[in-house]
């Protein structure tokens, strides 16, 4: 259960700024009046914290998934899965999808619509390139006969990039209508959010794949084997 | 008092909610059907967790009707008495406190009392209601299933939970279970996400976060609390379904299934268990913290008495908060862990205790030369105060390994539990009904009935859970069908288990006279007016009661002050309202 614990202990010294800048330790019984006319930083959208919010839900989840991984591959019955090589061009697609999200984002908030589209409509072909990519990578392995019921390595194997895929559909359903909308309308406020918030999920869901990729690989189980050998 | 200038507090949040952005809805059906109003929703996840309230009572006396008096009802065998446990169990922790706490009066009162016309994300509401609906009738369509419900306990334990010797595990039960956890837990994480950024974003001008109610601070750390801990759940639930739909072995280890050996093999029953209870603790208090909260108000409103220590308040539930993630394996000390784990895992739990106790202390201490009016209200959060701290104790006992170990399949877990997790919280729902009615409806609730239920539920409550304690230290172990004939259990034991029984159905009888209050008082009761208990709160401040949609009329309120003036020396009325600006209040001097 050690992931969950540490992804916790980096949300806890967030937590606790935020409170502090917010005032928690203020003394509310004797301030009276309103407060305004401060300066203060900019004050970010309702859905832009909202996904910041989702954010951190998913993260527990996969680090949840991933403690459970951690517990169970320590059961002498565990067999690691050899990855297919397409998980690597997956993962540059991936890669590719979040770079040009990034740059439809940086377009959106020059007021370049060209590039904005383009921009979204890569996003959109590389991220269903990743999606069919890990659909090949099913197909690989249980046609070299690592069935899902085989082995729980195999499993695990599944679920995982089973579950992050179902989050970048998710995310590729809400490019849809992005994209949709870039198409039919000007480029307002609303829209410049909208890309903004697609390219933060996008990262996010990259840095949770190479995250996934790197245990199922094995190589964060040698990482923290390294690391426990420098402390010991 | 002075004027502080709030130099350290930053930016002060939007003046109001733009008209454009507020939903408007156009027909009856949007009205109050598939309302994005979060007063509406509120009304519809409470009503729903109340129905579900209802079953969740009636299987608990068919489970006493059993224990108290065993072999006569022919129709509870085996198999039945396990289903009504865990469906009761399941029922009233996930589907009736979480959902009523969070969904319920998280919905109500949030931007009420942050001063917001509503949730900041409305649709999702909408949405997190629906989801909520379908995940409770996929849990009773589990009744109409062939084989019934899961029997697995509560706790859902593999490999039992999965194989055929418990019930509904190789039939739906256990399958619709699951589907039902993941569809609640979806539906949620959409509510949950609104109750949060609403009081991240929306808040009228002045709330600080340091002004808000107690009740906003509690739903909000639990809310969070729970986005956190649900996807434990989650994963535990998902990976259990593939055990038992799928054949994978995560929670399966090599075993015999009425001696034949399955094809599984290697997989970890305690990771199930650890994945359980990451949710299964903070669980505990993504219930409590709302009824801490809660109770706080209402102490301060109906002692007329500002909280003592309101920072500290803030604090001890932020310190609970974080605290009920690092202590899950208190719940398994039983299950043979590393004596280190245990160690440290009591000390976790025992240092709860600390910040638990700072706010007892500080509700009695806010009683302490209090106006006390004893309200219908008062007297539920009277009677929480004494049976949280009851249950509390009792909990003392059971952090402890050694402790811990011979009490823990007796009753005297039963009875810890539900004092603190069972009727502690459900007094908190009853005062805050009884307390917020008013503002829902315009109709304050009949005052002789809620004392008649007030008295029986809670003297009942009694009578049925201490009871239990003694049990417990006896040895009678729960969990069972049927006691038997055991050496250690002298015949008393039955004869209080009869008793348990009798009082046990005369206190669900009479939740029957709440219902009939609920519905008769929406026509007959006392018209309220806006401010019925003179409460400083923004929520009794609307310019209409009930609030209409968008809650405020034209202009957001603008808060002056804390959420606790009561019985401000030199102030006109015992009381100022939040949104009372500097100049009415100058008569005032300091409430300090």
């Amino acid at each position: 259960m050690s992931s969950i614990l540490l992804f916790l202990s980096a949300l806890l010294p967030i937590g606790m700024w935020w409170l502090l800048r917010q005032g928690v330790m203020s003394k509310p019984w004797l301030e009276q009046g309103v407060v305004e006319g401060l300066p203060g930083p900019p004050p970010t959208s309702a859905a832009k914290v909202g996904l910041g919010v989702f954010l951190a839900v998913i993260g527990s989840l996969f680090a949840l998934f991933i403690s459970a991984y951690a517990v169970r591959m320590q059961m002498p019955d565990w067999r690691d899965v050899p990855l297919p090589n397409i998980l690597w061009l997956n993962s540059g697609m991936l890669l590719l999808s979040s770079i040009a999200l990034q740059g439809a984002r940086n377009a959106a908030r020059d007021g370049d619509a060209m590039a904005l589209k383009i921009g979204l409509l890569a996003a959109g072909v590389t991220a269903l390139a990743f999606v069919s990519g890990q659909l090949l990578a099913w197909r690989q392995l249980t046609g070299n006969g690592y069935l899902l019921t085989s082995n729980s390595a195999n499993a695990f194997f599944y679920v995982l990039t089973g579950i992050h895929g179902l989050h970048v559909l998710g995310g590729l359903a809400v490019l849809g209508r992005t994209t949709a909308a870039a198409w039919r309308g000007r480029l307002s406020e609303r829209l410049k959010l909208s890309v903004e918030l697609c390219a933060i999920y996008w990262h996010f869901l990259l840095v949770v794949w190479l995250i996934l990729l790197s245990i199922l690989a094995g190589w964060a189980g040698s990482f923290v084997e390294i690391c426990r050998q420098l402390l010991t | 008092m002075v004027d502080v200038p709030l130099g350290s507090i930053g930016a002060a949040p939007a003046a109001a909610v733009d008209d454009v952005e507020l939903y408007h809805p156009h027909s009856w059906l949007t009205k109050y059907v598939f309302s994005q109003d979060a007063k509406i929703i509120a009304i519809q996840y409470s009503l729903t967790a109340l129905s579900v309230g209802l079953i969740a009572l009636v299987l608990s006396w068919l489970m006493r009707l059993q224990l108290g008096f065993p072999g006569v009802f022919s129709f509870i065998d085996a198999n039945a008495y396990y289903q009504f446990i865990t469906m009761h169990g399941m029922m009233m922790v996930v589907y009736v406190l979480t959902a009523l706490f969070l969904g319920g009066f998280g919905n109500y009162l949030i931007p009420l009392m942050v001063g917001a016309r509503d949730m900041v994300f409305p649709y999702v509401n909408m949405l997190s209601f629906w989801i909520y609906l379908l995940a409770v009738l996929i849990l009773v369509a589990s009744f109409f299933t062939p084989g019934g419900p899961t029997g697995a306990g509560w706790t859902l334990y593999p490999p039992q939970a999965i194989m055929s010797g418990t019930p509904g595990g190789q039939d739906w039960g256990i399958i619709l279970m699951l589907v039902s956890l993941m569809v609640f837990i979806i539906g949620f994480t959409m509510g949950g996400l609104n109750y949060v950024v609403t009081v991240l974003q929306a808040r009228a001008r002045g709330m600080t976060l340091m002004r808000m109610p107690l009740t906003v601070w509690g739903i909000f750390t639990a809310s969070f609390m729970a986005l956190l801990a649900f996807p434990a759940l989650f994963v535990g639930a998902v990976m259990m379904l593939f055990d038992r739909a799928l054949g994978t072995s995560f929670f399966m280890p090599a075993i015999a299934e009425m001696g034949q050996p399955l094809e599984r093999s290697g997989g970890s029953p305690l990771l199930f268990q650890h994945l359980f209870w990451f949710f299964g603790h903070p669980e505990v208090y993504i219930v409590a913290l709302p009824a801490f909260g809660i109770v706080s108000d209402l102490i301060s409103t109906h002692a007329r008495r500002n909280i003592f220590g309101y920072r500290m308040m803030v604090w001890a539930l932020l310190a609970i908060g974080a605290l009920s993630f690092v202590v899950w394996a208190h719940h398994m000390y039983v299950s043979g862990m590393n004596p280190y784990f245990g160690f440290f895992f009591a000390t976790t739990t025992l240092i709860i205790a600390i910040p638990t106790a700072i706010k007892v202390y500080n509700w009695v201490l806010t009683l302490w030369r209090g106006d006390i009016h004893l309200t219908v209200p008062m007297l539920f959060a009277l009677a929480f105060i004494v049976t949280f701290l009851n249950g509390g104790l009792t909990g003392l006992f059971l952090g402890n390994v050694v402790v811990d170990v011979p009490l823990s399949d007796t009753m005297f877990v039963v009875a810890h539990f539900h004092m603190v997790m069972g009727v502690a919280p459900i007094l908190v729902i009853f005062g805050a009904i009884y307390h917020w009615y008013p503002k829902v409806t315009g109709r304050m609730l009949n005052d002789a009935l809620g004392k008649l239920h007030f008295w029986i539920t809670f003297l009942g409550a009694y009578a049925i859970f201490f009871p239990m304690h003694y049990l417990g230290l006896m040895g009678v172990p729960r969990r069972y069908y049927e006691i038997g004939e055991m050496s250690f259990v002298p015949p008393s034991a039955h004869m209080l288990n009869a008793f348990i029984t009798i009082v046990a159905l005369i206190v669900g009888a009479i939740q029957l006279v709440f219902v009939f209050n609920l519905f008769w008082s929406l026509r007959h009761g006392r018209p309220s007016g806006g401010n019925p208990w003179r409460a400083t709160t923004l929520e009794w401040q609307t310019p209409e009661t009930p609030p209409p949609h968008g809650n405020w009329g034209r202009e957001l309120p603008v808060v002056h002050r804390w959420a606790y003036d009561y019985s401000v020396p030199g102030a006109a009325e015992d009381f100022l309202p939040q949104n009372q600006p500097n100049a009415q209040a100058r008569q005032g001097t300091s409430n300090e």
